[in-house]
């Protein structure tokens, strides 16, 4: 219903040729713009801001193409794009907007309960392939990834794999809502969600990024001391910015705006 | 007055199958002119290269030993004809952990200055550079040739990693194997059920069954196929998971019961079509004979109707091959060669839905997933042209 509401905003918004401040790009920021446009709405009935999706290289390249105001990413900027903005004469800002952290999740039955990153990197190249090999029961490991096109695809594999490719041959789900639903019906299975997608069908495991000295929980108060390592930054790029766009961005830094953060299951930047 | 509006009308007809036409021939030009540019492609990521020290005795690497080097499966250079020294990977990135880009001068004026000296200092290094930042007129490096893209890579190799950086694998054999292997798997167990019920339907059923059934079989048509793949991921796979005692229920077979479903309503009409259009005289003539109901239909109504019911089964094979939605959602899309039907494969059109999106628009990822269009269409034009034989055939001579 909220959705189909903002939709409609935006079609007439569009319609009215209105100078909507407009922010294209990650569909992982997508639900918390959504959010905070809301939220910020309620505050400036008269406030004019249009989002849309289609992942962070589409919204980045917008930017290029001033088609859109503001590009939101799950991932920072590439060296490449940065240069390509250079060279067409515009200096890129950064603004961290909030963060989100991955989990790494089995099914409820396994013993283990905690890996370190080489055993993570191990398990999702394909060099360990039973549970046994990492202290649980003699079973097969069964690793899903996400598709390529997602950004937690990439930031996974530069984050816990990095930068090496994944196994060949990896089972692979379009949607987060799927590696769950695979995960809590098959036993050796392993994968990896955002922290707000974690539920009671699956277990999410402790990470250790130091070789095993010690092992984090996966806790929104552990992303929030940074001591939990799968952690992302979520980012707003903008080259110039109009009155209404940097007050949209400092409502979302306000304490307010943070409280959406939390809200939408992403971690607040204090 | 009327004489007008018919030729109208006929101009009108005439013109909507010349747009119809010209649109279908411009998605095929569109399709093959974007996809046949990958065999002009290096194997190495555009706008980038691949720079080793001179006193390095490589100089050509393949597509897959540049993956092994980059995923730290092959170690030392004497692997792939080198000394035996162990390899040092250099990212570019790692450039700017290195220096600040203050160092890196005014518009990384430096950056190509400073790239040079590492690899100059260093006998064993592999950088992987974009082009405009390698050092020109720079002594004691060089650049590593590298293959272009070839038709056999493409169609006989084995391994799709169509984002591994700095040389991607586009091997689509195991895709065209499991699109095959899970289509031809649904159209047999599709056959005895869509058949049968055909038969039912048009010779045994009451008017009264058939006008529930019908319409009900027809509903299957119309139900999206994310419902479908939904339903498979939710209730199909554990079912097959726990009947065939598997690790994971996501596999090839999930696929084909799903497909089976989705492509019966295509079989069970069309092939119902061609069992009531058997001539009302040859069934009397078969009755005047002697012959009784069963008679009848085994030796009279199946032969006369039976090119329509191939037409109807390879109809639901193409049905079978191009759907996307629910097989992504089931097969677990594994692209490794499948070796049984319970093990997870990924098919063309779940490959293409899944990587398109976020495909870098003229890259030689986006050029793959085109030429995998073209792939799936040929043999769904392949599938038609014999669909066309078979129903334009008789096999009861007039």
């Amino acid at each position: 219903m909220k959705k189909s509401i903002l939709t409609a905003i935006v079609i007439i918004l569009t319609l009215s040729g209105s100078y909507a401040q407009k922010i294209k790009g990650s569909d992982t920021v997508l639900p918390l713009t959504q959010e905070e446009i809301e939220a910020y709405k309620k505050e400036k009935p008269s406030a004019s801001i249009s989002v849309t999706g289609g992942g962070s290289g589409v919204g980045i390249t917008a930017l290029l193409n001033g088609t859109t105001d503001i590009a939101q990413s799950s991932r920072k900027i590439k060296f490449d794009e940065k240069q390509k903005l250079a060279e067409a004469g515009k200096a890129v800002k950064e603004v961290i907007i909030a963060y989100d952290a991955l989990s790494i999740v089995v099914h409820p039955s396994n013993k283990v309960s905690q890996l370190t990153r080489e055993q993570l990197e191990k398990i999702f190249t394909g060099k360990i392939t039973n549970w046994k090999e990492v202290g649980g029961d003699d079973m097969k490991i069964i690793p899903y990834s996400r598709e390529t096109s997602s950004g937690t695809y990439e930031f996974f594999k530069e984050s816990v794999l990095k930068n090496k490719n994944y196994m060949n041959g990896i089972l692979s789900m379009p949607a987060t809502g799927g590696i769950i639903q695979s995960i809590s019906q098959t036993k050796g299975a392993i994968g990896y969600v955002g922290f707000a997608y974690v539920t009671d069908k699956v277990k999410a495991l402790n990470v250790s990024y130091n070789n095993g000295k010690t092992f984090i929980e996966p806790t929104i108060a552990n992303a929030k001391n940074k001591s939990y390592p799968i952690v992302r930054p979520l980012y707003y790029y903008y080259t110039n910015l109009s009155a209404e766009g940097k007050s949209f961005i400092d409502f979302i830094l306000t304490p307010k705006g943070q409280n959406v953060v939390s809200k939408v299951g992403y971690i607040t930047i204090k | 007055m009327n004489k007008v509006l018919e030729k109208f009308v006929e101009s009108l007809l005439k013109m909507s199958s010349a747009v119809t036409g010209i649109t279908v021939l411009l998605i095929i030009i569109f399709l093959f002119k974007e996809g046949l540019g990958l065999f002009k492609s290096s194997t190495v990521e555009k706008g980038y290269t691949l720079v080793v020290n001179t006193q390095n005795p490589v100089n050509r690497l393949t597509s897959v030993e540049i993956k092994e080097i980059f995923d730290s499966e092959i170690e030392n250079w004497k692997d792939v004809g080198g000394s035996n020294d162990d390899i040092r990977i250099f990212r570019f990135d790692e450039i700017f952990t290195m220096y600040s880009d203050e160092e890196l001068g005014d518009g990384y004026s430096l950056l190509p200055q400073k790239l040079g000296e590492i690899i100059q200092s260093d006998s064993t290094i592999i950088a992987f550079l974009p082009l405009k930042y390698v050092p020109k007129n720079m002594s004691g490096i060089k650049e590593l040739k590298t293959d272009i893209i070839s038709i056999s890579d493409f169609f006989l190799g084995t391994t799709w990693l169509p984002t591994a950086t700095p040389s991607a694998l586009f091997g689509i054999l195991p895709l065209i194997v499991g699109t095959l292997l899970v289509s031809f798997i649904a159209i047999i167990i599709a056959i005895p059920f869509g058949v049968g019920v055909a038969i039912y339907l048009s010779e045994i059923a009451s008017e009264k069954v058939r006008k529930v059934m019908k319409p009900a079989i027809e509903l299957l048509a119309g139900i999206p196929s994310v419902v479908y793949g939904f339903f498979g991921l939710v209730v199909v796979a554990p079912i097959v998971q726990k009947v065939g005692g598997l690790t994971l229920g996501e596999t090839a077979f999930t696929g084909s019961l799903i497909l089976a479903i989705m492509a019966l309503p295509t079989i069970i009409t069309i092939s119902e079509d061609a069992l009531r259009n058997t001539p009302k005289a040859m069934r009397d003539a078969s009755y005047a004979l002697g012959a009784n109901r069963w008679q009848t239909i085994y030796k009279v109504v199946i032969p006369y109707a039976s090119s329509g019911i191939s037409a109807a089964i390879i109809l639901g094979i193409g049905r079978a091959i191009g759907e996307t939605m629910a097989v992504l959602m089931v097969t677990g899309n594994a692209a490794v060669m499948p070796h049984s039907l319970f093990e997870s494969v990924r098919t063309i059109p779940a490959t293409i839905a899944a990587e398109l999106g976020e495909a870098p628009g003229g890259g030689t990822h986006y050029q793959s997933l085109f030429l995998l269009g073209c792939v799936l269409f040929l043999i769904t034009l392949i599938i038609s042209i014999i669909s066309e034989k078979i129903s334009g055939r008789k096999i009861i001579k007039e």
